[in-house]
């Protein structure tokens, strides 16, 4: 079985945010950019499933500009077996993304597709329910366990709701998004970050995969958000309007 | 068995399948345990495989260490030496790194594959690996005599057999024991819990393991000897990669030697591997300066810099220097002649040689820390070792624990900036120093920080310096205000390391000055975008140590090239690398001797500027005024002339005067719009680690905080650190105690530097943490 997951490149998340002064977005001149944390968990779990001997080959995708190419050296050399990459200087809104990931399932046949819940960039959490509806796959979001069974086809995930934790069980093929406390990610070791530069990774355009990324969203302003004001001491715990 | 493989194979997975059907073949063939070299020609067969890499990679990728470590045990003859190995071991329990002072070794994590019966607090690597010797005669054999023996055929070929010994391993087996042991306690570093075992004598009920182990015949013998102890391994998980030249630190200087090194390359038609590995998270996330750039150096170096959009666009347009007091600013005539110079980020400027590095062929690896220097049975140093990853704060491995990798070179190049971890215990060991009669090393603190102020406040290419007010007359410092461009601002503030009141606080004196009433109204309006810290050598001409150790060199300011009054060390730093590469070019090509590197700086242009800059900074022993009168004197009338050349004070830490002599100092507090706390500038450095590891900074002697800093110098490190790592809380029974908050770390080396009984030592944390500067 393969297993495709689906990695992005946004900005570190170390890294402290700027707006831009013409308030069209955030400052990512210059500033580091490294994997989505969910997505390095994403990426840990297929590694995992496949060295538990359930899978056979992880397939790390990414779609952006050429530099997403590094993402996916990183991915390479935590241990995936194949990138492909979506070269695109569109900006993709994760409906254009799901579209292409189901165009890329539809040429890679996976028997699972893993993305990170959200990105930490965007925060949009919608990626990975949109590509299941597209695919109509069950999906089972915010995963804080998997376990798969060979046999019988499907994958347990237990999801972390507000109400606690739920367990699904999901015929695969089917979508999984990973939530925090799935796993922690390896690091890249050195010997494979030195392999994983000469690996070749497969490009794709959209217009390869018929996709048409066109935009339902503008962007019409980004701000800071106000500052904090300072708090009003009160002298009862009352009502607080009724002081002043 | 098969557990075994599986979990090492999530660390490793490019060795799984090699692992895993190894490993099952070896439990098939169990070899009788008096049979000789033919024996278990399948099981010895295994190992290779076992500990190659499979072969995509052109380079020698053996996981065992191969010759160097194994001969340099052979040379180690003396008993006590085993287990304080080059590395650096700490020899007492009180400076193990991974238990807080004090405390007893912890139990490792016990999720790994065994646990020694004996109970000992051992990790669990080497269970693991004498699984795979199921003989042992045949294993030790193999292990200790021809492996050891034989330092210079050690590779194993990844298809072949390991070589044939001969039959005499028996008689050698004394020699090699000894080293055997010291094999694998160098081999775990001084990072794993091993050196409790070896350094402290927390061993088995008490008996000396040296002794057992010379008397049994191999290693496994210590097994039966120690009644389950299988915490020795022979082969040493660890990576090692060879590379022609290692570099350490992607910054000015390690860039411009590797980028030199490739361009020679491509003039002679040779190929030489150059790697340089880099403990920020990107280059130039660790890279902080003023910066006036003087472009001498790269015009060398890249002499089409310009065209291909280097990031240097501002020329210097006003340059001012002021003497400052509390209301006012005199302006005295500048010093400086920057003409032709540029105000640039040299951050940036790095980013910019890191990738035109990489287009050359240059490997570069951000997010790997060299903590260790690998020597050879001849303590010629071969190489570094990079961090283990994934340590937790307790010392045990963590799930994604990775194993630090060998970069081996034929010559390795430091250029780890000012007091480079590394460079600094290469001076001791090979007293670099007293080689040339050079004195000690002296430095200040630069903090700085980076605006973007109005459009109408803005002045691209003006450069002000100035002297005095916030400080005192005994303390030599002032601070620096660069415009560059995108209304961008770079203000600084530099402290001198040898000032006396042990009250000062350089990040505070910093917040002073910015209220200063012709510099607050520049400021105001605008925001800061980043913060930062590092220190900077000012011993000049007379502290430059002997750049040069049997197998490499030390190049840029690890050594010591930045030019004091001119408050510039980028492009002599630069020089330096370009002249190393070139020795050691000369040396990989030609055969000749690293010490061209010495002559080349002797004859360099580096040498004649430091040499005129001499007297400038010694001058101010005494004081502001004579200072500026001696500096007023070489600078017009001696014009570098001068017979004499001035010695430096005492060392920085010695300067520092007892609490009593002084008061504490009174700062106002922060108004949040000119001056800031430290957390909201720690904030804007980026500056992030791995919570769970071991604290990077070590002291030496948990005590001495509580017995010397607090009670005679009132805990000055808890005033100099740039970034409140250091902190002296009242505990339960409201005795102040220190508080190290090591993730804070900006990694300046000031608390190496000023700590008054050297007791701190900076230490390389997990690759990849640290500050996150872009525009510094």
């Amino acid at each position: 079985m393969k297993i495709m997951v689906a990695i992005k490149r946004v900005v570190d998340y170390a890294v402290k945010i700027r707006v831009k002064s013409d308030k069209t977005g955030v400052e990512t001149q210059n500033v580091k950019m490294s994997m989505n944390p969910f997505c390095e968990i994403a990426l840990e779990e297929a590694l995992r499933i496949r060295e538990s001997g359930l899978a056979s080959e992880v397939v790390a995708v990414s779609m952006g500009p050429t530099q997403c190419v590094d993402t996916l050296r990183t991915g390479l050399a935590m241990g995936a077996d194949r990138a492909i990459h979506v070269d695109t200087t569109a900006a993709l809104y994760p409906l254009s993304v799901a579209k292409l990931l189901k165009a890329l399932v539809d040429v890679e046949k996976p028997g699972l597709l893993i993305l990170g819940k959200q990105a930490i960039d965007d925060d949009c959490n919608q990626t990975g329910q949109m590509v299941a509806g597209l695919l109509d796959w069950p999906q089972g979001t915010f995963a804080s366990k998997v376990v798969l069974d060979k046999e019988k086809q499907v994958a347990t995930v237990e999801r972390e709701v507000d109400g606690g934790l739920e367990t699904l069980c999901l015929d695969l093929p089917a979508v999984i998004t990973t939530d925090l406390r799935l796993n922690q990610p390896r690091y890249a070791t050195l010997p494979n970050i030195m392999k994983a530069k000469s690996k070749v990774i497969k490009k794709f355009t959209p217009q390869e995969l018929n996709v048409e990324i066109k935009s339902d969203l503008e962007v019409v302003q980004v701000t800071e958000p106000p500052k904090r004001k300072a708090g009003v001491i009160v002298s009862f715990c009352g009502r607080a309007d009724r002081q002043a | 068995m098969l557990t075994y493989a599986t979990k090492r194979c999530r660390f490793n997975p490019a060795v799984n399948s090699s692992l895993a059907t190894s490993v099952s073949c070896s439990q098939k063939s169990s070899p009788s345990a008096d049979s000789s070299e033919n024996s278990s020609p399948l099981s010895l067969a295994m190992m290779p495989r076992l500990f190659s890499k499979s072969n995509h990679h052109p380079r020698t990728c053996t996981t065992v260490s191969s010759s160097s470590s194994s001969t340099y045990l052979l040379n180690s003859t003396s008993s006590t030496d085993h287990f304080e190995p080059h590395t650096q071991v700490p020899s007492s329990t009180s400076s193990d790194p991974f238990s807080s002072p004090g405390a007893p070794p912890k139990r490792p994590n016990t999720t790994y594959p065994t646990r020694t019966k004996s109970g000992y607090p051992f990790f669990c690597y080497s269970d693991i690996n004498l699984r795979f010797f199921p003989s042992q005669t045949a294993a030790s054999r193999f292990l200790s005599s021809g492996y050891l023996l034989n330092p210079t055929n050690l590779s194993f070929s990844p298809s072949g057999f390991p070589p044939k010994h001969s039959s005499s391993t028996n008689s050698n087996q004394t020699v090699n024991r000894y080293p055997f042991f010291g094999y694998s306690a160098r081999f775990f570093g001084s990072q794993t819990t091993v050196n409790r075992i070896f350094s402290s004598g927390y061993l088995l009920g008490g008996t000396n393991l040296r002794n057992s182990i010379r008397i049994g015949s191999g290693f496994l013998k210590v097994q039966s000897l120690a009644g389950g102890l299988r915490s020795f391994s022979s082969e040493s998980d660890r990576e090692s990669i060879d590379y022609d030249v290692v570099v350490v630190g992607a910054g000015p200087a390690g860039l411009s030697a590797a980028i030199r090194l490739k361009q020679m390359c491509q003039e002679k038609g040779v190929d030489l591997s150059v790697c340089v590995v880099e403990k920020g998270a990107e280059v130039g996330a660790h890279i902080l300066s003023g910066n006036v750039f003087e472009p001498r150096a790269l015009d060398e170096l890249l002499p089409q810099w310009k065209q291909e959009e280097a990031p240097i666009s501002v020329p210097v347009s006003s340059d001012k220097f002021w003497l400052l007091t509390k209301d006012h600013a005199f302006s005295l005539p500048c010093p400086f002649d920057n003409k032709g110079n540029y105000v640039i980020s040299l951050s940036q400027l790095v980013r910019w040689m890191g990738i035109k590095a990489e287009e050359l062929g240059v490997e570069i690896y951000p997010g790997f820390a060299a903590s260790e220097i690998l020597y050879d049975a001849n303590d010629k140093v071969i190489g570094i070792l990079t961090n283990d990853m994934g340590v937790a704060k307790d010392g045990s491995k963590r799930e994604n624990f990775q194993r630090g990798v060998e970069l081996k070179g034929r010559i390795t190049l430091l250029a780890e900036g000012c007091r480079g971890s590394l460079s600094e215990k290469l001076v001791k060991k090979y007293l670099l120093r007293e080689k040339v009669q050079a004195q000690h090393q002296t430095y200040a603190l630069g903090i700085k920080e980076v605006w973007e102020i109005d459009e109408s406040k803005h002045k691209p290419g003006s450069v002000l310096h100035t002297l005095g007010w916030p400080l005192d007359y005994k303390t030599y410092g002032g601070s620096f205000l660069y415009h560059m461009k995108d209304r961008q601002v770079s203000v600084g503030f530099v402290v001198a390391l040898n000032y006396q009141n042990p009250f000062l606080n350089p990040y505070k004196e910093f917040q002073k000055f910015k209220h200063h009433p012709v510099i607050k109204p520049l400021l105001e309006g605008g925001t800061v975008l980043q913060y930062g810290a590092r220190t900077l050598n000012e011993g000049g001409f007379q502290s430059i140590p002997y750049p040069v150790f049997p197998g490499g060199a030390i190049i840029g300011c690890s050594a010591g090239f930045l030019n004091v009054p001119k408050i510039k060390g980028t492009h002599t730093a630069m020089k330096s690398g370009m002249l190393a590469a070139e020795a050691a070019f000369g040396v990989l090509n030609e055969g000749s001797n690293m010490e061209a590197y010495w002559d080349n700086l002797k004859n360099s242009w580096i040498w004649e500027e430091l040499y005129k800059a001499r007297n400038y900074r010694p001058a101010f022993e005494h004081g502001l005024i004579p200072g500026l009168a001696l500096s007023a004197l070489e600078h017009y009338i001696l014009k570098g002339r001068s017979p004499l050349t001035l010695k430096h004070g005492k060392p920085d830490h010695e300067a520092t005067d007892v609490a009593k002599l002084h008061s504490p100092l009174q700062y106002s507090k922060p108004d949040g719009v000119v001056s800031f706390d430290v957390p909201t500038s720690l904030y804007r450095s980026n500056t992030n680690h791995e919570h769970d590891q071991p604290a990077h900074l070590r002291l030496r002697d948990p005590k001495i905080p509580g017995l010397v800093n607090l009670p005679d110098y009132a805990g000055p490190e808890s005033r100099y650190c740039p970034a409140r790592v250091y902190e002296y809380n009242p505990d339960e029974e409201g005795q102040l105690k220190l508080h190290i908050n090591a993730q804070n770390c900006l990694h300046c080396k000031a608390c190496d530097i000023k700590d008054p009984k050297q007791n701190i030592e900076w230490t390389v944390p997990e690759g990849g943490g640290g500050p996150g500067y872009s525009i510094m």
